[in-house]
């Protein structure tokens, strides 16, 4: 929609000719957010398209993900053919409620940065263990683990002005095997509970759920528990009042999605193992 | 650098956080639509560099030096896009308006992409057509068939807007040129919506608001005619309360208007109503009907003294009758089953908001261009409000994109006349998408309590049913759904004794309104839902119980009063419509059962509709033979995706043995069409319709009698041909004939008027085979099947979009749609992706299926067919999910969250 109280719109090519940050800034990325609700406070948008960043680059560090790569390019991405849980890139964009013409323009970055309990490129890479790098208007860049970025419904560290400049996931998440699952109200719509759990060759399990809860909660176990002892977890990760409630699910039938989902997860990633 | 829009350049700059939409529709690209403005809808795709992309989501600057392709761009030369093509030939649109993002999307998909159109469309909403002709036109299926003269009337003639439609070229209501010398100086109005739910008015202080830059003037409770008026449209104003003004001094629910500020530009009134300073009382409000009938609730309306029945306080009207005595039926009765059901509040969602442009032309009349399914009701409301005589205002419609009976209100045309009669400038005003959530209408919220008795072999002894309906903050409508509420559902059964009793009750919430489906949707659904629980008290299939129960053509049709009504069978079909859905139920198609913990069903559920409404509906239509040997045809009567436009061609057509092609129509115009009372309650073919075919045969007489005349021969001599007249030996062209008559100053012309009465009764069966997972809740449907008896089909692809459509409607009320609200009054999901009406993927593909009947009172043999679809679907669904899991939901949506509790799955562990 037209944000009829911008009255400017700065391209910089650098994200160092940004110094100052006022009321009123907004950083632009594909804007799939920011023009889809009424910002009356916004006058000003910053173009974050004139950066060039390098959208995928995979070495065998991992993947890095400029904050402005397409959610469409990620879902693409050609991952090396050992990176075997490289399908949760194309999964979790297929999660969340946008079109494809959507997430050809929405960006990694911005998802992450609207910090939504259903934005399932949180899901993604704090399933994957990744990192990201943030760029405050003053002073040295700083990272931070992708789980403790997002700190409620559409609340995250990050200061004002601050830019999500990349997206790490270390390659050795990459050669986990994954299992996930999710449930929506309507047939592809919006996550009601999206549960990522992934394993590794010594048979442990980290377990990453979303959508239900507020924000992101991870349980690790070292080794694959049993039915009882996840249940025992997450009883005490999530508070009786700890689900999320909006009109995308009730907090108990996200609460009831979640010990479901983690179940399966649980068992599938377990019964996966002795087959290997 | 330039902009390239479909090969023009064009070097306008865009403001700066003007989205592309805009500015291509500024450009004059107005094909690009504007549905829901927040990416939802996907009305507005257009291709940036051969992407496609929702216009209303891009930074129009970033369209700089690409190159922009919409819909009007898409066609080379003269010969359409392949896409354009197959929507034309599968008629893959009714109203219209999302055919221009939904060509854009499906002709820039993959192979992929086309072999999961689930996914690929889930960024394009249809509200009309149901998706099975927009999946026919993906893979090529054709529909369209040949316009042959004298064989118009059960043809499937496409839509004579067609080209214009998948072109981007048809005109709807917001569609205008900038450079349109009528609308030079065109003002945007822009209203601020109460945030409470309950408060009066102590004071606005426009200042602010008047002192930004563009804003022209701002209009307050104390600015508007001092007349209470409803904004509900019916030919009989009594039948609706006047509790409302244009603006009031108390504000009744969260979103209603308390001022309109009047601006250069939407950006500043938008500014201006951010500026207004209002201080408000707030009163106590009350948002249950049960509540607010309580002695002491707060009162919406304290001068309310209702309708009739003893209604007072909040109970705008109180409907009781009975036949028979129930109090007998119940005694006599072996098995006796009392439940309640409810209903949820839901929103019309017709892609085209509402919205009116008004201007005042040199001579001083006044023009509205609206939105509306009822333009001659408008226009005689809005001569009301503002003493304008009849003479100097003109109402009249472009192409409406949907209404559902969502436009059968004044909700926008008010404001635009007012602040042109004070300004003396054009004005429009375009509802966005959440002020249809906020301070458009709703279908009324009912709880519906059912007790029903039957003998051992089914056969019903005594029917009751009780029902709250929920008009919200005003009631327009609240008594006439309330009235069908009360009505047709009851009527569908024979039973000795019947008793009904309703409340409609003013609430602080958003007013109820028309919806398809009009209060009877809402007991249809318990009613149907208590019979097939009182089936499975007496083990009894639900198809025997309803045979043994529904009326016969030998039967009276009768609700709850005694009196003699003028509903009659012109046409008896609810035995085949039965029979047909027992059998494709049974036929084992659709899809299988899926793998998994899912508990399978089927469900069936009837209804039957009068065909128009109790209240007074009439139409006229007016035909004259033009000089080149076709016709022109006027009819007062609305097109907003219905196919009324389509279906009254073919009527004319039929009865003047030539083809559709030959009649030019033109319709919802005070200026140049006959009165017609409005689009709504099932008329556009039984009234309007009727209109067209006693104008279409007077003409023929005309024609004939003026060839006998000539001739000195006798008419009955004389028969009409595609573009002739013939008798044995003589042969004149329509065009020699008007010739002929023109030189002696005689106009081959005719007026006719129909008037509702009798009314004809029409009937449909839904038929479900569903899965519900017994974890998730989700629920799949594996075979909808729809079985109508709308008499004799006038356009059978247009009769099966209509049903189609009515019965996504329908399971979009059943499964995904609520508008929720918080303590205070808010509407919590006013945006379309949080209040989800069905997309591509969540509705399955319909069996329609027709009776074979041919109807003695509607025109040529043809019923109703858009509206009453819908009140099966609902209570259908409920009864295959009742039959799956062994457990009755009684209240609506069914949404996972809502029935996953109840379904035997996994025991919840203590957390």
């Amino acid at each position: 929609m037209d944000l009829n109280t911008v009255r400017q719109v700065r391209s910089p090519s650098s994200a160092d000719e940004v110094a100052d940050w006022p009321a009123g800034h907004a950083w632009l990325s594909g804007g799939t957010w920011l023009m889809s609700e009424p910002q009356p406070g916004i006058d000003t948008l910053v173009d974050l398209n004139g950066l060039n960043w390098p959208a995928l680059m995979a070495s065998d560090a991992g993947l890095e993900i400029a904050a402005t790569a397409t959610i469409g390019a990620l879902a693409d991405f050609s991952a090396p053919s050992d990176w075997t849980a490289a399908p949760l890139l194309r999964a979790c964009a297929h999660a969340l409620l946008m079109s494809f013409k959507v997430a050809d323009v929405a960006t990694v970055g911005g998802n992450i940065c609207m910090s939504l309990p259903a934005g399932a490129m949180v899901s993604l890479t704090v399933a994957l263990e990744a990192t990201y790098v943030l760029w405050p208007r003053a002073g040295a860049p700083r990272t931070v683990a992708a789980k403790d970025f997002v700190t409620g419904n559409h609340a995250n560290v990050l200061a004002p002005g601050e830019l999500l400049r990349a997206i790490h996931v270390p390659a050795a998440s990459f050669k986990r095997r994954f299992a996930l699952r999710r449930a929506s109200l309507t047939k592809l719509g919006r996550s009601a509970a999206l549960l990522i759990g992934t394993s590794g060759p010594n048979g442990d399990l980290l377990l990453t759920i979303t959508a239900s809860t507020p924000r992101p909660v991870q349980l690790r176990f070292a080794v694959m528990p049993d039915a009882d002892a996840l249940q025992a977890a997450l009883a005490g990760a999530i508070p009786a009042d700890g689900w999320f409630d909006d009109v995308n699910g009730t907090p108990a039938y996200k609460r009831h999605l979640t010990v479901h989902f983690a179940e399966e997860i649980r068992a599938e990633l377990a019964a996966g193992r002795r087959d290997a | 650098m330039t902009y390239s829009i479909d090969g023009r350049t064009v070097a306008a700059e865009p403001c700066p956080g003007q989205c592309l939409r805009t500015f291509l529709r500024e450009s004059g690209a107005l094909g690009v639509k504007k549905g829901c403005d927040a990416g939802d809808c996907g009305a507005c795709t257009v291709w940036l560099d051969g992407r496609p992309v929702h216009s209303c989501l891009m930074p129009a600057f970033r369209a700089k030096g690409r190159q922009v392709t919409t819909v009007q761009g898409l066609a080379s030369g003269n010969d359409l896009h392949p896409v354009q093509q197959a929507f034309l030939e599968a008629q893959a649109f009714q109203c219209g308006f999302c055919a221009a993002g939904m060509i854009m999307t499906v002709a820039a998909l993959d192979e992929d992409q086309r072999a999961d159109l689930p996914r690929a469309l889930k960024g394009n909403l249809c509200r009309c057509t149901g998706y099975r002709s927009i999946a026919d036109a993906v893979h090529g299926v054709a529909a369209i068939e040949q316009d042959v003269a004298g064989a118009a009337c059960g043809a499937s003639l496409p839509n004579p807007f067609s080209a214009g439609i998948v072109t981007g070229h048809a005109r709807y209501t917001m569609d205008v040129d900038a450079a349109d010398p009528a609308l030079r100086g065109l003002l945007h109005l822009k209203v601020l919506r109460s945030p409470h739910a309950h408060a009066r008015i102590l004071r606005i202080d426009t200042a602010k608001a008047l002192a930004i830059p563009g804003v022209v003037a701002v209009f307050t409770h104390e600015d508007v005619p001092k007349k209470l008026f409803s904004t509900a449209t019916h030919e009989d104003h009594l039948v609706d309360p006047d509790d409302t003004l244009i603006l009031d001094d108390v504000a009744r629910f969260v979103g209603q208007r308390i001022a309109a500020v009047v601006a250069e530009t939407e950006g500043a009134a938008e500014a201006g109503c951010r500026a207004l300073e209002v201080d408000y009382e707030i009163l106590p409000a009350v948002f249950d009907p049960v509540d607010a009938m309580a002695p002491d609730a707060p009162l919406l309306h304290p001068g309310n003294d209702g309708l009739a029945g003893g209604a007072r306080g909040n109970v705008f009207l109180c409907l009781k009758g009975e036949v028979g005595s129930v109090a007998e039926g119940f005694a006599a009765a072996a098995v006796v089953h009392e439940e309640t059901y409810s209903t949820s509040r839901v929103q019309h969602a017709h892609l085209e908001t509402h919205g009116s442009i008004a201007w005042r032309d040199g001579e001083g009349r006044i023009h509205v261009r609206t939105s509306t399914q009822a333009p001659f009701i408008t226009h005689r409301k809005l001569c009301y409000l503002f003493g304008i005589f009849p003479h100097d205002l003109h109402v009249f419609t472009e192409r409406v994109g949907g209404g559902f009976g969502g436009k059968q209100e004044m909700l926008s045309e008010d404001l635009c006349v007012l602040a042109t009669l004070k300004l003396g400038r054009p004005v429009k005003w375009e509802f966005t998408r959440p002020e249809e959530f906020l301070g458009a209408t709703s279908r009324h919220q009912m709880t519906t309590r059912v007790k029903m008795g039957a003998t051992a072999d089914g056969t019903l002894t005594a029917l009751e049913v009780h029902v709250v309906s929920n008009t919200g903050a005003y009631g327009g409508h609240g008594g006439e759904t309330l009235a069908a509420a009360l009505g047709s559902p009851l009527a569908a059964y024979r039973c000795p004794a019947k008793k009904a009793e309703g409340h409609a009750v003013y609430t602080n919430v958003i007013p109820g309104g028309g919806f398809r489906g009009y209060g009877a949707s809402q007991t249809s659904f318990a009613i149907e839902s208590a019979l097939d629980d009182l089936a499975a008290k007496l083990g009894i299939d639900p198809f025997a119980i309803r045979r043994r129960n529904m009326i016969r053509p030998d039967d009276v049709i009768q609700s709850v009063w005694a009196e003699p009504s003028d509903v009659a069978f012109g046409s008896y079909g609810l035995d085949q419509c039965l029979d047909l859905v027992e059998a494709e139920l049974a036929s084992g198609k659709g899809e299988r059962t899926p793998e998994g913990d899912w508990a399978e069903g089927t469900g069936v559920a009837l209804a039957v509709l009068e065909a128009g409404p109790p209240t007074e509906h009439r139409s006229g239509g007016e035909m004259r033979l033009l000089a080149d040997g076709t016709y022109h045809l006027a009819v007062g009567s609305t097109e907003m995706g219905n196919g009324s436009v389509t279906a009254h061609r073919q009527i004319a057509a039929a009865v003047l043995g030539t083809r559709a092609e030959a009649i030019a129509i033109i319709n919802a115009d005070t200026d140049r069409a006959p009165y017609d009372t409005g689009t709504f309650a099932s008329t556009g073919t039984v009234v309007a319709g009727q209109a067209v075919e006693l104008t279409a045969r007077a003409l023929a007489a005309e024609i004939l009698a003026y060839a006998a005349r000539r001739t000195n021969t006798a008419p009955e001599d004389w028969r009409l041909a595609a573009d002739a007249v013939e008798s044995a030996t003589q042969r004149i062209s329509l065009a020699e004939l008007c010739r002929l008559a023109a030189a002696e100053g005689h106009g081959l012309e005719a007026k006719r008027k129909a008037y509702l009465s009798p009314r004809t009764i029409g009937f449909n069966v839904q038929g479900v085979r569903l899965a519900v997972h017994r974890v998730t809740g989700e629920i799949r449907i594996l075979h909808s099947v729809h079985a109508a008896d709308i008499g004799r089909l006038i356009n059978p692809l247009q009769c099966r979009g209509q049903i189609e459509g009515a019965v996504a409607m329908g399971l979009g009320w059943a499964l995904t749609e609520h508008m929720v609200h918080d303590a205070q009054g808010n509407v919590v999901n006013a945006a379309l992706r949080n209040y989800h009406i069905p997309a591509f993927a969540d509705t399955p593909r319909t069996t329609v299926l027709f009776a074979d009947t041919h109807d003695t009172i509607g025109p040529l043999g043809a019923k109703a067919q858009g509206e009453c679809a819908i009140n099966a679907v609902a209570p259908a669904v409920a009864n295959a999910l009742a039959n799956a899991t062994g457990v009755r939901f009684a209240h609506l949506p069914f949404t996972p969250d809502r029935i996953f509790d109840r379904l035997g799955g996994l025991e919840s562990r203590p957390l």
